[in-house]
Formats: structure tokens, C-alpha cells, sequence
């Protein structure tokens, strides 16, 4: 809860800043823990999913993105929906709380009056109360990303989030960030968990034998159902396969379709997908799979307020870094679903109460670590994010750090979704830059590269994100660029996307026969060499106090 | 000097996390090789009609060494016009025959086996019947180039 007194600091700060007329809108909105949760409950089950928390115990400022472009069915479709599209479709008023929460039109503004949101403190308040609310009709579902990106879960090898979501008590979780903390740690962790990490596609490349259970049959409300758990399809290709060497991946459609099979056979009345599909895939899958109630979905990041239904489906998209919890009451009778209502809740950090128990445990957890954590480099010169199709300012910064600290002419950043934002002027401390750069294979690394390949490049990620077909289009966004412009179709096929490449520094063409010098970093590779993304650009930002976007690449987009 | 990587690194460290380099950019219909000749050859320069052909291969290849597949032919066995022969030919590999499957006339027309692809490209099943009738299915897959150090 907010107190009074914070409420009105904010409130004055707010309203030298926000557009004419909005602090009494806030006055009105006032937000209130009970309110956030209010629902009214329905129905046998209740599914309580949260996704994608990259490791963020603590809560943060997350911008959504501005561009989110959807290509095939996808087009100006849910989750493509970004800014005023996205609040006209669901019926969200500017300025409100929901449209801070799920867009990102006036985020630094409404970022000063709402504050942080997520906290796993705050986390454990919704899923306690949800629990008191419908006792054994409870099932809590962890989409994955859980245990890896930030500082405390690099240093403790997943440890710090482990006991830490233990304290929540979920029934089950899939994966993708944990495999990188290697084949051999992911099997001890998840042999202590007290619930199953589950992957019905991921088998050994041997004798293409399971590694991980496939479901969990259990008993909620009065009936039974199944729990099916999809990994990441494309870990060992987006992340180092070194590091699950022994592992097979892939959407595995067939053996999704006979886990639903089995299920109902065993005598499930409802099967859930939890996935980390993403939600692109996962739209596919629910029209090409029959005998799946819901999917949970995951891994693209995205928030929708409401339902979407494919068939007899229902998608779930639940956010990430723990802005949201996901909370799905079903009238399950007869092996069906007859009735269902659903609420994106969001977790405004200043608004619900820590949940004493689990603040605690994170307190702990972050303790050992609190002073380097805290150490301030420098300070945001401009609103800092990353989330988006194309380059977020944030990534703008890492690739300035790394043509500069690396003595590069081109710099490429991975287009993860993960990463935290900075509001302008914020004190940009260690454990931020960590939250945007913390992976297990971080070497900043330094190379040449013709022309060609560069294009080579660019045009593989682009295919990567912008494929018609979903089951190809299981990508992040796209590399974030340093150093040169291009301008990208994303209509047109592999090959075809990526013109106009230009040399930033010359404003030349680049040349395909031309040799050019490349830093970047989250090689996955084992042999990649460098300084830690992390140094590089701690080692920037402290050399110039404030950091806002300086020789950011530039991007034209056509055909979206 | 700088130390320069391969393809493998470099799309990935381009692409990082999620998106890791896929394939050839070039196109998955780039041919290098005499694919069709050897299509030509096997069916003695009929056109193999679409369908009845399932060819299962993954969206993307984990390693191009060692890619899972699989396939199978909708035809009857035992009675009637019987699957003789699969043949599978990869028009960006170097070579463009990647196996020959022979079924006798009893046999289920299934095949499963892991075959080496160079490239991102449209594999190509062609299956020969009893009847001197011949059917095929094509199916795209992504190969990270060099994707075997990863």
C-alpha cells in the first residue's frame, strides 16, 4: 500500500511532469492492493501462472515494447499490439494503471507515479491470498526464466531463485535461460525442487530417451489434471549447445499430441500446456493440437489482458519480470471446461504489501552481495530500455560501450527480451547493468567480419523473427546494431529483408568484400574471448558519468 | 590482428540469446548440386506428383551433422501397387543423394535415419510405386552453417 505521505509526493513530483489534467486522473486511480486482486471466483481449478522473471526478486521498471511488429496471421493480432492499438483493443484508458502496466506510451512519466512493479516479495502476497481464497482448487504454474539473468542468480548458479521460489510452492515449472547453467547443475537443482521441472521435448541425443518428466497428473477442486511442460524448443540453437551437449530440443508436435492423449487416457478432465514456446508457436500449436484446455504461454514476454482463444483453447500470456500474475479460474465438469474468467493481475510494487516471509528470504539471499550491488557507475541520460523489435535504448548504450571500449566500427548486442528499465536521471547501479548483461557466457568478444556476412547475419535473426510460419519464427528480436543503419522489410522472404547497410562513422555503403571490426557479446561459441559484457560497460558508463544513446545504430523499418 | 570468427560464433553472438543465426541467407532454394537430375534419374524423367509422401524433419536443425528423419509413405502394402523405393536428395548439400530406401513388396514404407545437411534448404522426398506411379513431399529445415563446433 501506498502511504499517504508517499502518495503525495509522488502525486506533487507527478504533476510538474505528467500532460496537462493527468495527476487528478491519478488521484482517482489511486491504486489499493485489494483492488488489483479483486475477482470475482468461478468455477472447480484456479490457475496461477507467472512467467519469465529473469531472475528479478526485487521489483523494476520494465518499458513493453513500442514495436512489436506481427507478420503472417500474426499481423495486428495479440501480442502485436503495442501503444494506442493495443489499449483501444482491450479498452484501457490512457494514463491508467493498465496502460502504464502493458504499454509503453508515457513511460517515464507514468513510471514516476506508479513506481516499480513485480518483487517476488509482492508475488507471494497475490498467489497467499489466491490460496486462502480457494484452498485446494490451486494449481501455481512457473513458465521459466526463472533462475537465470541477474547478478545474484550468475554468482549462485540459479541457487538464490530456487529457495527462493520454493517458499512459493509451485507445482510444476519448464525451462529455458536455467539449461544455461549447464546439463550437470540443472539436473542437481531440479532434483531437489519438491515438484517436477518439466520437458516432454527434450531427449538425450543418444537413444532420444526423455531427460525430464513429460507431465504431472494432479488433483485440484475434485479433479484430476494434467500438467504437460514444454521447454525453450530452440535452446541448444539460441544458447550454447556446449553446455547441453547431450540435450535434444524442439516443438515436437507429435509427442505434444500424444502427451495429450496419454493424459486424457490416464483419466485428466483438464490438460494444461505449461510452454515455453512462445506465443506465435503456441497459437499454432493450439490450432494444430486437439484436447488442450489451456496453454500457459511464455519466453515472447507478453502481457494480455484478456483471453485469447484458439478453438476450444485458451491462451494465457502472462507478462514478465514479474510485472504480472496470471490468475484463471475454470468450471471444469465432464472433461470440459464450461466457463472460465481471467485477470491479468498487475503487481504494482508500491501498492501490495511484501509478504514478510519471502521478503525476508530475499533480503537474505541478496545480502552477501548488497554493497557491490548497490555501487553506483553513472546515471541515465535518457529513458533506458531494451524490450521491442529493433533497438531499445538500453541496447543503444551497450553497443556505444562496446565501439568504444572494444575499439570496434560495428557492434552487435543480442535481442534478448529480458533487461530492465532506467528512468532519465536514475542512478545506473552495478546490479542494473547486471540485469541487462547477466548470462553464464558473457565474453565481450572482438573480430573481423566482411561485409557480406554481416549482411549474411542480419538477414538470418530477421528471418528468425519475421518468418510467416511461426514454427520458424521461434526467435527473440532483432540484433541490436552499433555503428551502422540499415533499412529492413520484414515482408519480404530470407535474403530479401536487409538493405541500405551503411557505416555509420562514414556514411558509406558497406562494402561486401570489406573487412570490418565487430564487438559484441553472448557468443555461443566456447571459445569466444573478451572482457565481460558487464565491465565493458560499467568500464563506459563510469568514464562518462551520464550515458544516453551516442552512435546508436539506426533502423528503417518497411513493410510492417 | 583480430581473431576471426566462424560462421557458427558469429550469427550467434549477432543474435545472442534468442535469436540465433538460422541457415543460409541466401534462400532455402539455393541449389549447388544436381538435385533434379538425380530426381530425373530415379524416376525416369516423369514428374513425381505432391503428396502421399510424409517427410518429417525438424524446423531447424539443433547440429546439420546429425539431423533427425523421418519418412513415410501413405500407399498399401502387400496388395496392389507397393512403395519399391524412397529416394531423398538435398539440394544445398554438396552431394544431392542423401539415402535410398528400398521396401519390398510386405514391407511398411517407413523410414527413420540422421542425415548431414550443409545448408538451410528444401529436403526433397521422392517415393517410386509398383505401379511406375511416383510421389514426393518437400519440407524446409534452418542449419546453422559451422554449427557443429557450437
Amino acid at each position: 500500500m501506498i502511504t499517504r505521505r508517499e502518495f503525495l509526493q509522488t502525486a506533487a513530483a507527478t504533476a510538474a511532469i505528467v500532460p496537462g489534467g493527468w495527476p487528478r486522473a491519478f488521484a482517482q486511480q489511486r491504486l489499493r492492493q485489494a483492488d488489483l486482486m479483486r475477482f470475482d471466483s468461478l468455477g472447480n481449478v484456479t490457475l496461477v501462472h507467472i512467467a519469465d522473471l529473469h531472475a528479478q526478486l526485487v521489483p523494476v521498471y520494465f518499458r513493453e515494447a513500442s514495436v512489436n511488429i506481427g507478420v503472417g496471421d500474426a499481423k495486428g493480432e495479440a501480442p502485436h499490439l503495442t501503444g494506442a492499438a493495443l489499449l483501444n483493443r482491450y479498452g484501457i484508458a490512457p494514463e491508467s494503471p493498465e496502460a502504464y502496466a502493458l504499454s509503453a506510451d508515457d513511460f517515464t512519466a507514468l513510471a514516476r507515479a506508479y513506481g516499480r512493479m513485480g518483487g517476488l516479495d509482492r508475488i507471494a502476497t497475490v498467489l497467499a491470498a489466491i490460496r486462502a481464497e480457494r484452498g485446494d482448487k490451486v494449481v501455481f504454474l512457473d513458465g521459466g526464466d526463472t533462475w537465470q539473468n541477474s547478478y545474484t542468480s550468475l554468482v549462485t548458479k540459479g541457487q538464490d531463485m530456487v529457495d527462493c521460489m520454493a517458499m512459493l510452492r509451485p507445482d510444476a515449472m519448464v525451462g529455458h535461460w536455467e539449461f544455461t547453467l549447464g546439463a550437470d547443475r540443472i539436473k542437481e537443482l531440479t532434483q531437489s525442487l519438491g515438484f517436477p521441472f518439466l520437458a516432454l521435448n527434450v531427449r538425450d541425443t543418444e537413444w532420444d530417451e526423455p531427460v525430464f518428466p513429460a507431465s504431472t497428473m494432479l488433483e485440484r477442486g475434485g479433479i484430476r489434471l494434467a500438467v504437460l511442460g514444454q521447454a525453450y524448443p530452440y535452446t541448444p540453437i539460441a544458447n550454447p549447445r556446449w553446455m547441453i551437449p547431450n540435450w535434444s530440443f524442439g516443438i515436437r508436435e507429435d509427442e505434444v499430441r500424444t502427451e495429450v492423449e496419454k493424459a486424457r487416457a490416464a483419466g485428466a478432465e483438464l490438460v494444461v500446456l505449461l510452454s515455453h514456446n512462445g506465443f506465435d508457436v503456441d497459437r499454432k500449436l493450439a490450432g494444430r493440437v486437439a484436447g488442450i484446455d489451456v496453454v500457459l504461454t511464455a519466453h515472447t514476454h507478453d502481457a494480455l489482458p484478456a483471453i485469447v482463444k484458439i478453438g476450444r483453447t485458451l491462451l494465457v500470456a502472462s507478462g514478465s519480470h514479474g510485472k504480472f500474475v496470471s490468475r484463471l479460474d475454470l468450471d471444469v465438469r465432464g472433461g470440459e471446461v464450461k466457463d472460465y474468467r481471467y485477470k491479468l493481475i498487475p503487481i504494482f510494487a508500491d501498492a501490495i504489501a511484501p509478504h514478510p516471509a519471502v521478503a525476508a528470504k530475499v533480503a537474505a539471499v541478496r545480502a552477501p552481495y548488497l554493497a557491490h550491488l548497490s555501487e553506483v557507475i553513472g546515471r541515465a541520460g535518457a529513458l533506458l530500455y531494451r524490450r521491442g523489435n529493433f533497438n531499445g535504448t538500453l541496447d543503444d548504450v551497450i553497443c556505444d560501450a562496446l565501439l568504444a571500449e572494444r575499439d570496434a566500427e560495428i557492434a552487435l548486442s543480442p535481442g534478448v527480451r529480458w533487461g530492465a528499465s532506467l528512468l532519465p536521471a536514475q542512478a545506473i547501479t552495478r546490479e542494473d547493468i547486471y540485469n541487462a548483461t547477466a548470462i553464464t557466457y558473457p565474453a565481450a568478444y572482438r573480430t573481423a567480419m566482411s561485409g557480406a556476412r554481416l549482411k549474411e547475419i542480419l538477414e538470418d535473426i530477421a528471418d528468425n523473427l519475421f518468418n510467416p510460419d511461426p514454427y520458424y519464427r521461434q526467435g527473440g528480436d532483432m540484433v541490436r546494431v552499433g555503428g551502422i543503419a540499415y533499412t529492413i522489410d520484414v515482408a519480404q522472404p530470407i535474403g530479401r529483408r536487409i538493405s541500405q547497410l551503411r557505416l555509420l562513422r562514414t556514411g558509406a555503403a558497406i562494402d561486401a568484400g570489406r573487412d570490418y571490426v565487430v564487438a559484441g557479446w553472448g557468443s555461443v561459441n566456447e571459445d569466444a574471448h573478451g572482457p565481460a559484457i558487464w565491465d565493458v560497460v560499467a568500464s563506459y558508463i563510469a568514464a562518462r558519468g551520464e550515458v544516453a544513446p551516442a552512435t546508436s545504430g539506426h533502423v528503417t523499418v518497411a513493410g510492417g | 590482428m583480430v581473431r576471426r570468427l566462424n560462421r557458427r560464433e558469429a550469427l550467434a553472438a549477432g543474435a545472442g540469446a534468442f535469436a540465433a543465426g538460422l541457415g543460409s541467407a541466401t534462400g532455402p532454394a539455393r541449389a549447388l548440386n544436381d538435385y533434379a537430375e538425380q530426381i530425373a534419374k530415379f524416376t525416369g524423367g516423369r514428374t513425381p506428383v505432391e503428396g502421399r509422401v510424409k517427410l518429417e524433419l525438424p524446423e531447424l536443425a539443433e547440429n546439420g551433422n546429425t539431423v533427425p528423419l523421418s519418412v513415410a509413405v501413405d500407399a498399401p502394402s502387400g496388395e496392389g501397387a507397393h512403395v519399391q523405393e524412397i529416394l531423398v536428395v538435398a539440394p544445398a548439400n554438396p552431394n544431392a543423394r542423401v539415402i535410398r530406401f528400398r521396401f519390398s513388396p510386405l514391407s511398411v514404407p517407413e523410414a527413420s535415419t540422421r542425415i548431414r545437411l550443409a545448408a538451410t534448404q528444401d529436403v526433397i522426398a521422392v517415393a517410386k510405386l509398383s505401379d511406375g506411379t511416383f510421389f514426393s513431399a518437400s519440407r524446409q529445415i534452418k542449419v546453422t552453417i559451422g554449427g557443429c563446433g557450437g
